[in-house]
């Protein structure tokens, strides 16, 4: 059974339609790269998975571990294993974001019938975590992303995911805006994570992200539909010859069928 | 100072308002041995004064959002039903390390009352006891500060208190161990009506930290209905540091109009944290006349409130010296149908030069039935000033939630949570540990879900 299946899904918001009828399975240990450009529907994709329900189901599926996803509240997915990075991660003031790590943490171990860590035991492990993605340790006690700098953020998102042990771990553009050090760091930390029993969808607008951690498989969506599917190779093509060189042929194909 | 003037209710009195003066004729001139012959002609002109204006109707510019006619319409007994309450009661409002005074119904119940071993010159006893050994250090400040012209329940208070609190702290003493002042009401067939009245006086560079507890006793939802009508005058002389909490827990079928009036001298600092979950109907009249150049007056609440209770706090800040700063920052809750007024007045008069006078009040509704009016006012006659407000009203943010959630904190959970962020900053600012204690106790019971955000803060 695949870890993740999605069918034919559409999606939009009011009257705007956004994903036109996406196709995607995911497997147990693998990472799929997931490009394109700008308006696409990329993040749509991302909360739709993640279960932000401003957006409308119009038509499809989304199966995870085999059953009905859509059914499912975000935190239930969340203790199920489902993790997103956000694009743009949300400032929460006034929660601490070691505490607030913490209360989730526990959550999703109560969920799974582990035992809850107390204060010592978690403050080991969450060190543990921190060095994995090199965090300063002053940003712990901080608010939860409040008056971090773009690549905290990013990075914080990074840690937070290493910390939940997800299953299946969705990173939205986690790479854009980021200096090329503090790529290699959430690449390591991805890469590190890597396992046979776990598998991430990552979400980038560049290839060189994909330099650092090879993907599988990779996907170019478009307009709301995935146009192409091909191995590492493909994202290099498209850097090379942009997405316009797609857009041609999305434009052929819509001809073509006319 | 100029002075909005308050419409006259018609010639004529209320009957409801005649019950109150049938009291004064019974009930005062028992209680008025001990005092000078000026504060009898004060209550005399106090309740004189009430008769002419009555209880405020919703007329009045002041009171356009606060209705009292519940209050006017209930016939309270003027005798405290001080023996139902015992120690018991009592257990768990103390706090510990602090010089406790317990008032039942408005009346002194040394029995409850725990006092340790003062400094030097230090005073701390009801205010019947201060004008019997110290009546030299009440008179000067007494009922000269808070005004009764406008208000009704100052003019009532003024006229049948029966006895309250008189702290003194002579010059250059630290106080260290806070002062709580327990005010305990019991509901009852007959509710009862009761009158504190305080007098707080730090002299030159003195320092010390009063806390003001009115709570019920008994079952604190269902401990029925009381109404008490205190007024607090505080007088900080030049130097004095002031630290303020008033803790407002009664029973939310009681009625709370009080008056807080802050007199601040040269280079002092009054800070004060008024924090109001409980009472049905309450008031808050907070006067801070900025008097001394230098001085600084922090004023800060949190109200949190639900079902249909109504908080209405009336804020007036006056700089009248320069150099003066005052920082006011309100932030409340509202669930239900309840109901919160915020008066932010910031009067700069001519000659404050070089005020910075900062004001703020935010508020999240819970609820599409609770309703806020907030409604900061500036004016200001001096032209060299920084005076900024500001007013919110919002909900909890829901993009904030789903992030939450997508942790793996549930809805409800994350709600509070997020909820509990929205107090924090106040909680943080509340120096005091037991009173912070009690409040962050409060909101872990009062929020869904609290044992989560207990761990998650
Ligand atoms: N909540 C929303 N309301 C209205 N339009 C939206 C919303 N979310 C996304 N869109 C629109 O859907 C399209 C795809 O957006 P998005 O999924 O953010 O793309 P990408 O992540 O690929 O840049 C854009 O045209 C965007 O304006
Ligand atoms: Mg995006």
């Amino acid at each position: 059974m695949s870890l993740l299946e999605i069918k034919n899904l559409h999606v939009g918001v009011k009257d705007a339609k956004i994903l036109k009828g996406v196709d995607l399975t995911v497997n147990r240990g693998e990472v799929h790269a997931i490009m394109g450009p700008n308006g696409s529907g990329k993040s749509t994709l991302a909360l739709v998975l993640a279960g932000r329900d401003t957006y409308e189901i119009t038509e499809g599926e989304i199966l995870y571990k085999g059953e009905d996803l859509l059914e499912v509240a975000p935190e239930e997915r969340a203790r199920e294993g489902l993790f997103l990075a956000f694009q743009y991660p949300v400032e929460i003031p006034g929660v601490s974001n070691v505490y607030f790590l913490k209360a989730a943490l526990n959550a999703i171990r109560k969920h799974r019938g582990q035992e809850e860590l107390d204060a010592m035991d978690f403050l080991t492990y969450v060190r543990e975590k921190m060095a994995l993605v090199k965090m300063d340790e002053t940003l712990l006690n901080r608010p939860v992303n409040e008056g971090f700098s773009g690549g905290e953020k990013k990075r914080n998102e990074i840690f937070h995911m290493a910390v939940l042990d997800p299953v299946l771990a969705v990173l939205d553009e986690t790479d854009s805006g980021l200096d090329i050090d503090a790529l290699k760091i959430v690449a390591d930390g991805v890469n590190s994570l890597r396992s046979e029993e776990r598998a991430f969808i990552i979400i980038t607008h560049y290839q060189r992200l994909l330099n650092y951690i090879v993907p599988d498989v990779v996907h170019v969506l478009l307009d709301g539909k995935i146009v192409r599917t091909g191995g590492k190779e493909l994202a290099l093509e498209l850097e090379e010859k942009g997405y316009s060189w797609l857009e041609g042929e999305v434009h052929e194909e819509a001809v073509a069928h006319a | 100072m100029p002075e909005t003037i308050a419409a006259v209710s018609p010639a004529g009195l209320a009957p409801e308002a005649e019950v109150y003066t049938r009291a004064f004729a019974r009930v005062a001139v028992e209680r008025t041995d001990h005092e000078p012959s000026r504060i009898g002609t004060l209550r005399k002109a106090a309740i004189d004064r009430f008769g002419e204006l009555g209880f405020p109707n919703r007329k009045l510019e002041e009171w356009r959002s606060t209705d009292v006619r519940a209050i006017a319409t209930t016939t309270f007994s003027f005798e405290p039903s001080a023996e139902l309450v015992s120690e018991a009661d009592c257990a768990r409002f103390r706090y510990d390390n602090t010089h406790e005074l317990v008032f039942v119904n408005g009346a002194f119940r040394s029995d409850l009352s725990r006092l340790q071993e003062l400094p030097d010159g230090v005073i701390i006893s009801s205010l019947e006891q201060g004008w019997r050994e110290h009546p030299e250090l009440i008179e000067p400040h007494l009922g000269r500060h808070a005004k009764f012209d406008n208000h009704a329940f100052v003019a009532l208070n003024t006229a049948l208190h029966e006895n309250g609190v008189f702290v003194f702290f002579p010059r250059n003493a630290v106080v260290e161990t806070p002062i709580h002042i327990l005010h305990l009401g019991r509901g009852g067939d007959s509710p009862v009506a009761s009158f504190p009245r305080n007098l707080f006086v730090a002299e030159e560079n003195s320092q010390g930290r009063i806390i003001e507890q009115f709570a019920t006793a008994g079952d604190t939802d269902t401990g029925g209905n009381h109404f008490t009508c205190p007024v607090t005058e505080v007088v900080l002389a030049q130097n004095a540091v002031v630290d303020h909490y008033k803790l407002q827990r009664e029973s939310t079928d009681a009625f709370h109009m009080a008056t807080f009036q802050i007199y601040l001298g040269r280079s002092s600092n009054f800070s004060s944290h008024s924090i109001s979950w409980g009472g049905g109907l309450v008031r808050n009249d907070v006067n801070a006349v900025l008097g001394g150049e230098g001085c600084e007056a922090t004023l800060n609440g949190l109200y949190m409130v639900g079902g249909t209770q109504l908080v209405d706090n009336h804020m007036r800040v006056d700089h009248v010296a320069p150099h003066c700063d005052s920082h006011e920052l309100f932030k409340g809750v509202l669930e239900g149908h309840a109901r919160a007024v915020f008066n932010g007045r910031i009067f700069v008069h001519k000659g404050a030069q070089k005020t910075d006078a900062k004001q703020t009040n935010r508020n999240l509704l819970l609820s599409p039935t609770a309703l806020v009016h907030s409604n900061p006012q500036l004016e200001i006659f001096a032209d060299d000033v920084r005076c900024t407000h500001g007013s919110t009203v919002g909900r909890l943010d829901e993009l904030g939630i789903f992030y939450l959630r997508s942790r793996g904190i549930g809805e409800e959970a994350a709600r509070s949570l997020l909820t509990y962020a929205f107090c924090a900053d106040i909680v943080q600012r509340i120096k005091d540990k037991s009173v912070r204690r009690d409040l962050e106790e409060f909101l872990f019971r009062r929020l869904p879900q609290g044992d989560v955000v207990r761990q998650a803060v």
